[in-house]
């Protein structure tokens, strides 16, 4: 091919790109005409409130509106770290995920082996439907359940529980926050661990019988084959879900420590956290300004956790990434 | 059968049948309570089997019924439009994403991507509910707010469509005439019934479920869903109980306090539990699905 022609068949590609890209356009108008109105949901609904984070810079007067309201720069994260709940809220908010990471990786890779030692399959099948029903049901009824059991006058820890062990005036339960890392720890679980133990066991599901096979004619026993076979291939497994709620670590499952405490003022050393801190900011029972100071706080940190944790998940294993 | 291998095969068993007990005690508990007479509660408390049976409490909550089925009205319209509209918001984002001729397709990847990693946050998405739109006690903010509220759900539908349904159908479907509504509709969503069975049953309980929303935007008692009424109703309870004046200490004469506020609690609860041996199939299989990322 001489330069000439060379230079002619890329003038003709140069041209014929625009084209191609036109007419491809019309060909594909509908695909993204039908994006549309999810698109402009997620602009109103995802897009911008993120625009709105700019009232934490500010000193929210709904009188004179977001916008003309003054900005204070700093101000209220000043505030809101010089009191002691940013230091209350996020301590709570990291401890208690820590315990519901470890503890809840424990119980429900513990809970899923044992699933999968049970061979009857009606009895996996009937198992599976109830340890999963309390994931089903909403943080309003699990508040209730707690009260049967924690109402200072009339549950059923006080009256029934208690004074089989002598102990007959009773706990108020709803104002001593000594007991309440136990209840909250108690309650997550109850909810969660058949839902995450759910998870883990579809992982086992997808072992290799042939691995059990070839142990047991080696003679193996069944410890030895949950030891040697089942817990080192589920172990990415393990690390991806890990490094995932650690990537969100600075969120909490707000209704657990909104509802089941009753949303107790009382209680606030040892439940609030940062998402029922800028709730009860929002529903004016606290400073709007620090509320959403807080709420920032959590996305920036939250957002920078999320990549970390990611990026550690990619050096695993690309595959299980989120991005 | 090895003596070891016994002991695991009889620990799984006994350990998974107290796992399952846990988790269904709480029910009976109030189930019990709500059938209790209210001086037995009030001298015993709240017990697994009634001292006292009775009914007072839902013949109470009788009377009171049509607040009960106002809020259920609201939870079934809520949750079912939420779910609709919610289900095919997802889809027409989810197909054009799954479609590699899609112009910008990675770019619209990652502005639907990005909301999973960063959110405004409360207040602010408050305030563009309430003020801007201005939707403060309409039923409208309960359905609004939750319709894409999880990223991911368009991430798996676009994974399914990806896997499940081969681009030469989509190719002959499109070389007998059908353009891309017709093709979505007939080829593609025929074929992809298991993920929009998963994703609208998980939609559908959230909706069921929310009690935030209501709580944020909604103070007129005509708009409550069911998880509201629980709400409001365990709050005027400890109101009345903690503020009690010479009336309202007659108001709680009448009232069977400690067994309504379980029976409100079951009969909030009831049709979950009643409709959840038909569709825990899906549910678990839906858990399993969610298991594969994320």
């Amino acid at each position: 091919m001489t330069m000439a022609q060379a230079s002619a068949v890329n003038a003709q590609k140069a041209v014929k790109k625009p084209i191609k890209r036109k007419t491809q356009y019309r060909k594909y108008a509908p695909l993204l005409i039908m994006m549309i109105p999810g698109l402009l949901y997620i602009l109103i609904n995802n897009y911008l409130p993120m625009l709105g984070i700019v009232i934490a810079f500010k000193d929210v007067n709904f009188a004179k509106g977001i916008l003309q309201s003054d900005w204070v720069g700093l101000a209220n994260f000043e505030y809101l770290f010089k009191t002691s709940d940013a230091y209350i809220i996020t301590r709570n908010t990291i401890l208690y995920n820590l315990v519901f990471i470890i503890l809840g990786t424990v119980l429900s890779l513990a809970a899923a082996i044992l699933l999968n030692e049970i061979k009857s399959k009606v009895l996996v099948k009937a198992y599976q439907s109830i340890i999963t029903l309390p994931h089903l049901i909403s943080m309003v009824i699990v508040g209730y359940l707690g009260f049967a059991f924690l109402s200072p006058d009339t549950g059923f820890l006080n009256k029934t529980v208690l004074p089989w062990f002598g102990i007959e005036e009773g706990i108020s339960w709803y104002t001593e926050n000594k007991y309440w890392p136990w209840i909250l720890t108690l309650v997550h679980f109850w909810k969660a661990i058949g839902y995450s133990s759910i998870v883990y066991f579809a992982a086992l599901l997808g072992i290799d019988e042939e691995y059990y096979e070839a142990a047991r004619l080696d003679g193996a026993s069944r410890w030895q084959q949950i030891l040697h076979i089942t817990l080192p291939i589920i172990v990415p497994v393990i690390t991806m879900l890990t490094l995932l709620n650690i990537g969100r670590i600075f969120y909490s499952d707000f209704g657990l420590f909104y509802q089941v405490p009753m949303n107790s003022g009382a209680l606030f050393e040892s439940t609030s956290t940062i998402d029922t801190y800028v709730f009860r900011g929002l529903m004016g029972s606290g400073d709007i300004g620090m509320s959403t100071a807080a709420g920032v706080y959590q996305s920036i940190v939250g957002f920078i956790l999320v990549i970390l944790a990611n990026l550690i998940v990619r050096r695993f294993n690309k595959d299980n990434a989120l991005f | 059968m090895k003596n070891e291998d016994r002991f695991i095969s009889w620990f799984s068993h006994i350990s998974m049948f107290l796992f399952a007990a846990v988790c269904l005690i709480p029910f009976l508990l109030l189930i019990s309570a709500s059938l209790t007479d209210q001086n037995a509660i009030t001298a015993h408390g709240y017990s697994f089997i009634p001292q006292v049976f009775s009914t007072s409490a839902y013949e109470y909550l009788l009377d009171r019924g049509s607040d009960i089925a106002r809020a259920y009205g609201v939870t079934v319209f809520v949750t079912v439009f939420g779910t609709v509209v919610g289900l095919a918001i997802t889809v027409l984002l989810a197909y054009p994403l799954s479609r590699k001729e899609t112009p910008h397709r990675n770019l619209l990847m990652f502005i639907i991507f990005f909301t999973m990693l960063f959110h405004g946050g409360l207040v602010p998405s408050y305030l563009v509910y309430a003020q801007l739109l201005d939707l403060k006690n309409s039923i409208w903010a309960l359905i609004i707010p939750g319709l894409l509220t999880n990223g991911f759900y368009i991430m798996m539908m676009r994974t399914f469509f990806q896997s499940t349904v081969p681009p030469a159908l989509i190719e002959s479907a499109q070389l007998d005439g059908a353009n891309e509504y017709r093709t979505l509709w007939s080829v593609v969503l025929p074929l992809s019934t298991p993920v929009i069975a998963t994703i609208g049953l998980f939609t559908c309980i959230m909706y069921w479920n929310d009690w935030q929303n209501g709580m944020i935007y909604i103070t007129n008692p005509e708009l409550f869903s069911v998880q509201n009424l629980l709400n409001r109703i365990m709050q005027d309870i400890q109101f009345i109980t903690t503020n009690m004046s010479a009336n309202a200490g007659e108001a709680m004469q009448q009232m069977p306090t400690d067994s309504v506020k379980m029976a409100i609690a079951v009969i909030g609860v009831l049709p979950i539990l009643v409709a959840y041996p038909f569709f825990q199939k899906y549910f678990i299989k839906g858990i399993m699905i969610g298991a594969v990322k994320g």
